[in-house]
């Protein structure tokens, strides 16, 4: 393949940030929208071309005897530091990341184009379009990363953007400590992805992902057998490397910041917090997931920490008040769902059966789906903030006859992530959970029971919104539909709900790139939605009408109901360890020693040098005889003292 | 006498050809062929300049040796041409004030000839010739400092200067006058050093070395022989203030280590290694505790200067190769640094005459570029990196420690607390043209194209030379390369 298009696939959004952020100040909201769409909607033909192509030309760099390639459009040297230690930049285009340029430029023109509706008249619009612009080139530029170490400085520089856009509005205090948090909770984890890597690359002598993943046993053989505190050394490093996706990712006990994240726009919740950066740590485990199937031990910490973080997320989805945040704690649970899903995947048999090819690529599978219906229904609520101006359910209510097609496209996200047939969620789900029932029926039924959570909190969301009871405000200001550059990007997203279930999925992304014929499970799929309708069906008999039940269900154990409202204390939990003891007790020695003993230190030097200057003035007297006398003193004096001592 | 032996003095007869031709056109022409004098003399200079890093130096001892020009006297005449060509830019402005200009010939001759003796005193080998050098860079400095007629305290700098230039030059005379009964009646370097490794030590010798460390200890402002500079440098106009600071002093450090380490090497350990320990580390302090108190922006940088001799004298310190090659660099990069900051204060002179440290109170918003020069420069001279002022003191540091002696470690980590105490007299500048909340004293002017020049010179070495390290390379290769001290490499 030509290197043109992808070079302007990463060129085009940076080139974009650079414009938009020097000249910005010069320009006019409108013109710089302008910019900022045309170079996005740009960047998604390119990248539809290049998926295009991957997919479906045939060509033998792509796809051999049947078997999709791993191919590098380009791999050229950065830094060389030693024979060794070389970092390359470059473009691979492989079935999962020719996805996620799909993916990634999709969901970002939507939320340029909605954007333009949603900031209009904000300040600091071109700064917005801008970091806009700087986050779709990190993404991109992760995805398509050639080796490890390109994509830990993508990682860092999406981290980046991330924490830029959800300060945007800088002068919110709730939004600078949330984007704060952001970076420094998803910092923290990424130096457990740094050692990971340090670990990884220090025994394999490559940070290519090519080398890796098609000798897993090489990579296995390199360490030697080498092990720390009763683990072997590249299970400690595929965990480590796994963390920076937990902290991406808000696994639990990471996921402290993506609810606080919602201060950012909505727009950018929609691209950022639900569609792209937070399945970076999916996608990391996907890229590497021949070396993770080497190493049980990390599969199975993946299983654990996604099978605990999705019940953990749906139950306190079940709770919130907040629309964004109820649309977070789902996000999270949705991810946890894909971790699973990729985890229950093993290369190798186990008791005669094969079960790696059906949870990788169901995983991706509803990476892609989620990813379209999770987009729509935050930029669903960013309609519904945009018509109330509140985030919190309380304030909306019967909003059906108000808001049309933002009712309608709302409800199409939601039956598509509680997996109803025929909408997207529906197969992908499926799949997932045929993958954990293969592997154990306790992973199964465990996902099952989240799967009907997701419905039931899904819907009670839904019912809050657009029945329950109307609210008495309206009358003084009537909610409408949002403008077009905002309807728009709903409707595309609602059909693509609708059909994307019915992409062959199985015959583009597999884990070893062999085509595999997705077939609908009947008994799976008819359990999973029973229990979707149920819990659907619960909902709408609480929430549709307003009625005493629900304050009676809370009634009957509030603790339960306050506990999972404030998500169960975890934030209290870190307060507590990062103030109470890193800050009261560790910190506090450091500081005191500084003060007393540092500082005193210098303090000390400053006085001496000060007092000593002012008493060795008089030297300086002005007397050509005095600086004579000094001079020949000084002459015989250094003869003397070098006589005395030396003789 | 072999005429030829003339041929291996081309940067001495560069520069005295430049000097003959200013001095022709300054006689024989009239009022307005003055007027093109200035930018002739400068144009006339670069040129020379270029010629003298280009052209390759002979390497050959000449006059039955008593001259060498090896490469590296070639390469520090090179590096004090490229601060004289600084000097002249930088000062063609005041050169055409009412008061200067009908003497402004004069000026530039006198320059030139300093220069000339300066070259001599390099690449001298033999003690009358670098008598003659001394003081021809001497007399005709006195000249230079009185040159504001008009002026009290340019009158006292120059009485000052010269009375203790004298009086210096009868303490050397008289410490070469022991070399001389010592070594048996040559003033040879090559002679004196057989004879002080056959003879060892004396308490004559000791009385000769400390005579000669003071001698040349004065060009170089060493305490305790230093005491004319902060008066000097303050009565004299800016432009021979930066002139006597940096380029004086370059020559006199490097005639410095020639005549210790190739004369007197012998002694080294057994003397002057612990003479000079203790007058650096007098002279870096002292230097430092007197900048701390200043007020006038010319009598701090006579003190900060005083200071940096302390820090080019590690480099004779070491006594060998690299500390010659560090010596080198670090007298560059001092030319860059302090020129630069004379280049501000004397173009805020000549525009506005003010000069207290007060004066600078929020430059920066009237003057935004020079405050931007002005804090790089005193980045560069405090040693921050990545500027050129961080590598010169590191390398001049790691050539000192080469030996491992823990004497000398002691001395660098001196040298680097001293180099702490810098840092807060060189950021009071910083400070006041930035951070200070008063009302600026100083209003906006343009300044002359020509100090522009100057500075963005000055700018480019102080950014450039410190990260990429041909200078320092040239320097290294210079001494290397140099037969004369083939022996202490």
């Amino acid at each position: 393949m030509d290197i043109t298009l992808p070079i302007l696939i990463l060129a085009i959004p940076i080139t974009m940030f650079l414009v938009l952020g020097i000249g910005g100040v010069k320009m006019s909201h409108k013109l710089a929208g302008i910019l900022g769409i045309l170079g996005m909607g740009t960047t998604a033909v390119l990248a539809y071309i290049v998926a295009f192509t991957y997919f479906f030309s045939g060509d033998a760099n792509f796809i051999l005897d049947g078997v999709r390639q791993q191919y590098q459009v380009f791999d050229v040297t950065w830094l060389a530091f030693t024979q060794t230690l070389v970092v390359n930049i470059g473009f691979l285009l492989d079935p999962i990341s020719a996805m996620m340029l799909v993916v990634i430029t999709t969901i970002s023109f939507m939320v340029h184009l909605y954007s333009w509706g949603y900031m209009e008249g904000e300040p600091g619009f071109q700064r917005y379009y801008a970091f806009l612009s700087l986050f779709s080139f990190s993404m991109l530029g992760l995805v398509v990363a050639t080796n490890i170490f390109q994509m830990y400085i993508f990682w860092e520089l999406v981290g980046v953007s991330s924490y830029l856009l959800i300060g945007f509005f800088y002068k919110l205090p709730s939004a600078v400590s949330a984007s704060k948090k952001a970076f420094i909770v998803t910092r923290f984890a990424d130096l457990g992805f740094l050692i990971g890597i340090l670990l990884l690359s220090f025994y394999t002598d490559t940070f290519n992902f090519v080398d890796m993943t098609t000798n897993p046993e090489g990579v296995l053989a390199s360490t030697g057998g080498a092990t720390f505190m009763g683990a072997s050394v590249l299970t400690w490093a595929m965990v480590l490397i796994f963390t920076g996706g937990m902290g991406k990712s808000a696994m639990m006990p990471l996921h402290i910041w993506l609810p606080d994240a919602m201060e950012g726009p909505t727009p950018v919740s929609a691209l950022i917090h639900a569609a792209t950066m937070v399945v970076a740590g999916v996608y990391l485990v996907a890229r590497m997931f021949p070396v993770y199937c080497v190493v049980d031990a990390a599969m199975t910490f993946i299983c654990v920490i996604g099978a605990i973080t999705a019940f953990y997320a749906a139950v306190v989805a079940c709770a919130q008040i907040d629309i964004k945040r109820i649309l977070a704690f789902s996000t999270i649970s949705q991810i946890a769902f894909m971790m699973v899903s990729l985890g229950v995947a093993y290369d190798k048999p186990i008791e005669g059966v094969h079960y790696s090819g059906l949870g990788y690529m169901a995983g991706m599978f509803h990476l892609f789906t989620h990813a379209m219906f999770k987009a729509l229904l935050f930029l669903g609520a960013g309609a519904l903030i945009h018509a109330v101006h509140s985030n919190n359910y309380t304030s909306m209510g019967g909003l059906r006859k108000y808001m049309p097609i933002t009712h309608v496209t709302f409800l199409i996200g939601c039956l598509a992530i509680a997996g109803i047939w025929p909408f997207a969620g529906f197969f992908s789900k499926d799949e997932m959970l045929a993958a954990m029932f293969a592997r154990h029926w306790f992973w199964g039924a465990w996902m099952t029971m989240v799967a009907g959570l997701t419905a039931f909190y899904m819907f009670r969301m839904y019912f809050l919104v657009f029945w329950w009871e109307e609210n008495p405000h309206y009358k003084e200001h009537k909610p409408h539909d949002a403008p077009w550059q905002m309807s728009l990007p709903l409707i595309f997203l609602g059909a693509v709900s609708i059909v994307a279930g019915f992409i062959p999925f199985g015959e583009l992304v597999t884990w070893n790139g062999e085509p595999y014929h997705i077939h609908i499970e009947a008994p799976v799929a008819a359990t999973s939605l029973v229990v979707a309708v149920c819990a659907i069906a619960l909902a709408a008999a609480m929430y549709m009408k307003k009625n005493a039940l629900p304050t009676k269900v809370k009634n009957m154990c509030p603790a339960l109901w306050t506990a999972a409202h404030r998500r169960f204390y975890w934030d209290e939990i870190y307060m507590f360890i990062t103030h109470r003891i890193i800050f009261d007790i560790i910190c506090k020695g450091i500081a005191w020693f500084d003060r007393h003993i540092i500082d005193a230190t210098m303090d000390a030097f400053a006085k001496i040098t000060q007092k000593t200057s002012y008493a060795i003035r008089g030297m300086q007297s002005g007397e050509i005889q005095s600086y004579v006398g000094w001079y020949i003193a000084g002459a015989v004096a250094v003869a003397a003292i070098t006589w005395l001592c030396l003789i | 006498m072999d005429y030829s032996q003339f041929g291996s003095m081309i940067p001495e007869l560069i520069v005295l050809g430049i000097f003959m031709l200013v001095f022709l056109f300054d006689t024989f022409s009239n009022e307005k062929g003055k007027k093109i004098l200035t930018p002739l003399t400068t144009i006339l200079f670069a040129l020379g300049t270029v010629a003298i890093w280009i052209v390759p130096a002979s390497g050959e001892m000449v006059f039955g040796g008593m001259y060498i020009n090896d490469t590296a006297t070639n390469a520090l005449k090179a590096i004090l041409n490229v601060g004289v060509f600084i000097v002249f830019l930088q000062s063609s402005k005041w050169v055409e004030s009412d008061e200067v200009a009908i003497r402004k010939g004069e000026f530039y001759e006198l320059i030139l000839v300093t220069l000339f003796g300066m070259y001599l005193m390099v690449s001298a080998r033999h003690f009358l010739l670098f008598i003659i050098g001394l003081e021809s860079a001497s007399l005709p400095l006195a000249a230079l400092v009185a040159f504001n007629k008009k002026h009290y305290e340019s009158h006292e700098a120059a009485i000052k200067y010269i009375m203790t230039a004298v009086f210096s030059s009868a303490v050397l005379l008289a410490g070469l006058s022991f070399v001389y009964a010592f070594s048996g009646g040559s003033l040879y370097f090559d002679d004196i050093a057989i004879t002080i490794g056959q003879g060892g030590m004396s308490g004559l010798l000791i009385i000769a070395l400390a005579f000669v460390l003071a001698g040349i200890g004065f060009k170089l402002s060493l305490v305790p022989f230093h005491l004319w500079t902060a008066d000097v440098y303050q009565g004299a106009p800016t432009a021979i203030t930066s002139y006597l600071s940096v380029i004086s002093k370059g020559a006199a450090a490097f005639a410095f280590f020639v005549i210790f380490v190739q004369c007197f090497g012998a002694v080294y350990s057994d003397a002057w290694e612990w003479m000079l320990y203790g007058v650096i580390i007098l002279t870096i302090t002292v230097g430092n505790l007197f900048a701390v108190r200043q007020k006038n922006m010319k009598r701090f940088m006579a003190f900060s200067s005083v200071s940096q001799a302390g820090y080019i004298m590690l480099g004779a310190m070491a006594a060998d190769g690299l500390g010659l090659a560090g010596m080198m660099f670090y007298i560059f990069v001092y030319v860059v640094s302090n020129l630069g900051a004379f280049a501000v204060i004397s173009t805020i002179e000549e525009n506005t005459g003010k000069l207290d440290m007060d004066d600078y109170n929020g430059l920066h918003k009237t003057n935004p570029w020079l405050s931007f020069a002005m804090t790089l420069a005193m980045f560069s001279l405090a040693g921050i990196p990545p500027f050129a002022g961080f590598f010169s003191k590191i390398l001049i540091f790691t050539s000192v420690t080469g030996s491992g002696s823990w004497a000398l470690y002691m001395l660098v980590l001196i040298a680097l607390i001293n180099t702490i105490i810098s840092l807060y007299y060189y950021l009071l500048v910083v400070k006041a043209m930035w951070i200070s909340s008063e009302e600026p004293k100083i209003g906006s002017f343009s300044s002359a194209c020509s100090n522009r020049v100057a500075l963005w010179l000055c700018i480019a070495g102080i950014v450039f030379f410190g990260l990429v390290p041909y200078i320092y390379q040239y320097c290294y290769d210079a001494v290397r390369d140099s037969l004369a001290f083939l022996l202490i490499f």
